[in-house]
């Protein structure tokens, strides 16, 4: 009855997998596809330096970070049945990046303590459930949006007040490195402290496939399907919290992937939002590759921040939405 | 034979008391439609019979099995239930709005079983949707829509089916399939409970009316004896004339009486 996702994971794979080969490739020292694997598995010298140490993390991180916020996307617009669901919308990068600031100031953990995920989760668990919790059950795709806004705001407000008043004669860069995420200079420990944190958070999403679908039927059919909705938003807001505090711990806040994703994916497997997880998670983890690889391309003095490149596409593709759906945002409850 | 009743059942929403003392079973085969003025607990009682409330009192009880005592799962095989003004999120596919219905079954609308798309087709069947299968459900009309919705519900295949207001919003032909739906169920050995505000729709379809007023049972029986001038006078407030005509019954609200 309806055509198999299978092709279009397919395509999402090798699409990812020819970007990662790119992404290995490319940087101020370009490498031939050829060299560039050969580096990869066996010692070439300076280009084994370049390749392992320095693109691959940067690599795979994009991969990660890119396919949790696709997923995470895809699970919160099914979720709020809101098309401009998003972490992103939500405030939880800034509130995430809020938390990693504290315990780096005040705590005095380390840069690469298991501290610093567990508390931009705990920043990112706090906003997105306080925002799924105002907003989450009749209200409004404008009360959803306005109680993100203001949770973002406030969260990059305390922030930035945070790091200004901290001793650090660096502060500047600090809160760029915060509010505007970047995978330059990324190592694979990094990778591995937001790895395991991902894998959960996806596993749990992965496992929300038949409640969102029967959740388009809202909370009171799906329930009568047999569907717990109370953990299921549960298990969703934990889920998008432990992803985006991960990847903002080790990346900085990087916005609105979640947030395109989903939508550059149903016109390709329709509107089902369980078809679509796996695929806007594939989405997801090539866009922020590509994007990766295009901060690296474009010919400025200092590599353009990845945060600012998503925003640039991310927030114009907001309104555009908004645009497009005026007549029926105002009216539907979210 | 399924058999659904409702023992002592007492139901608060929040802290305030919306049902109480509600004994009521529910036969396999007969279509009961629930009446009452606004306010009277309709909604909460049919909620409370598809397990989606939890009583305060007494219990509802599927084959003599207390609801709170199934698996999600188990309970929505059983229980079919469609509320009032559905709605639906996304432009999903006819066809694929229906095979939600199979989802108690472990089935999801891109992996039916050869069972359930027979009952996809069944249901579609059934309230004339046929053909509309790959047209988007949001953008049909109003009385198509609540058919695709009302065939989600039918093609779960439980022996009990609840519906909260079904025919509201519909015109009369749409409110007469919709019924003659309900009845087909019925008859098909199924336990149908239906709320409504028609009142001669009601009477001339249901095979049972409860008539329920301030959280309690004020009538129950065969339409004729709840139906009453007198009933209506006492639960709705209104002076109406009920006629009788071919052993058909027709209600005709006069005025609201002070």
């Amino acid at each position: 009855m309806l055509r198999s996702t299978k092709p279009l994971i397919l395509g999402l794979l090798a699409l990812a997998g020819g970007l990662a080969l790119a992404s290995l490739m490319l940087g101020p020292a370009p490498l031939s596809p050829g060299l560039a694997l050969k580096a990869l598995v066996t010692d070439q010298g300076s280009a084994s330096v370049v390749v392992r140490e320095i693109r691959l993390p940067r690599t795979l991180l994009a991969l990660l970070i890119g396919w949790t916020f696709g997923l995470t996307g895809a699970a919160l617009q099914g979720l709020l049945r809101n098309p401009l669901a998003d972490t992103s919308v939500f405030g939880a990068s800034q509130a995430a990046a809020f938390g990693a600031v504290s315990v780096l100031y005040f705590g005095l953990v380390g840069a690469l303590s298991w501290a610093l995920p567990a508390a931009a989760i705990g920043g990112a668990l706090l906003s997105i459930g306080l925002v799924v919790a105002v907003a989450g059950r009749s209200t409004t795709v404008v009360v959803l949006v306005l109680a993100g806004l203001a949770v973002g705001s406030l969260a990059g407000a305390a922030t930035s007040l945070a790091i200004s008043l901290s001793p650090n004669p660096f502060a500047v860069t600090e809160i760029v490195f915060w509010l505007l995420g970047s995978l330059e200079d990324r190592s694979l420990t990094h990778l591995w402290l937001a790895f395991p944190f991902c894998l959960l958070a996806s596993g749990l999403l992965l496992a929300c496939g038949p409640g969102l679908r029967a959740l388009a039927l809202g909370e009171e059919t799906a329930a009568s399907l047999g569907v717990n909705v109370p953990r299921l938003r549960f298990g969703i807001v934990l889920a998008s919290a432990l992803g985006t505090g991960a990847a903002v711990a080790v990346a900085g806040s990087i916005g609105f992937v979640g947030l395109v994703v989903p939508h550059l994916i149903r016109p390709l497997v329709g509107h089902d939002p369980a078809r679509a997880l796996v695929p806007a998670g594939l989405a997801g983890a090539a866009l922020l590759l590509a994007a990766d690889i295009a901060v690296r391309l474009i010919p400025t003095p200092a590599e353009v921040k990845i945060g600012v490149l998503t925003a640039l596409i991310g927030v114009p593709f907001f309104l555009w939405i908004i645009a497009r759906r005026k007549a029926e945002l105002s009216e539907t409850p979210a | 034979m399924t058999r659904l009743d409702a023992r002592g059942l007492a139901v608060d929403l929040g802290r305030k008391p919306v049902l109480g003392g509600i004994d009521l079973a529910f036969e396999a085969g007969s279509l009961t439609v629930v009446v009452g003025p606004n306010g009277a607990g309709k909604t909460t009682l049919i909620r409370a019979l598809a397990g989606l409330l939890k009583p305060r009192q007494g219990a509802v009880r599927l084959d003599g099995r207390a609801l709170s005592d199934l698996s999600g799962h188990e309970r929505a095989r059983s229980i079919a239930y469609l509320p009032q003004s559905a709605t639906l999120a996304w432009p999903l596919p006819v066809a694929g709005v229906a095979a939600l219905g199979r989802l108690p079954h472990g089935e999801t609308p891109d992996a039916l079983t050869l069972e359930g798309r027979e009952a996809v087709r069944t249901a579609l069947h059934a309230v004339g949707l046929e053909g509309f299968e790959t047209r988007p459900a949001t953008d049909l009309s109003g009385g198509e829509r609540a058919r695709v919705l009302l065939a989600r519900a039918l093609a779960t295949q439980a022996p009990v089916l609840l519906v909260d207001e079904p025919v509201a919003a519909l015109d009369p032909r749409h409110q007469l399939i919709v019924l003659d739906i309900l009845r087909a169920k019925a008859r098909s050995g199924a336990t149908v409970v239906a709320i409504m505000h028609d009142l001669t729709l009601a009477a001339r379809h249901a095979d049972r009316i409860v008539l329920l007023e301030g959280g309690r049972i004020r009538a129950e029986g065969p339409p004729e004896t709840v139906l009453t001038e007198a009933h209506l006078a006492e639960s709705f407030g209104i002076a109406a004339h009920v006629t009788h005509q071919d052993g058909r019954l027709t209600v005709t609200p006069d005025r609201p009486l002070p």
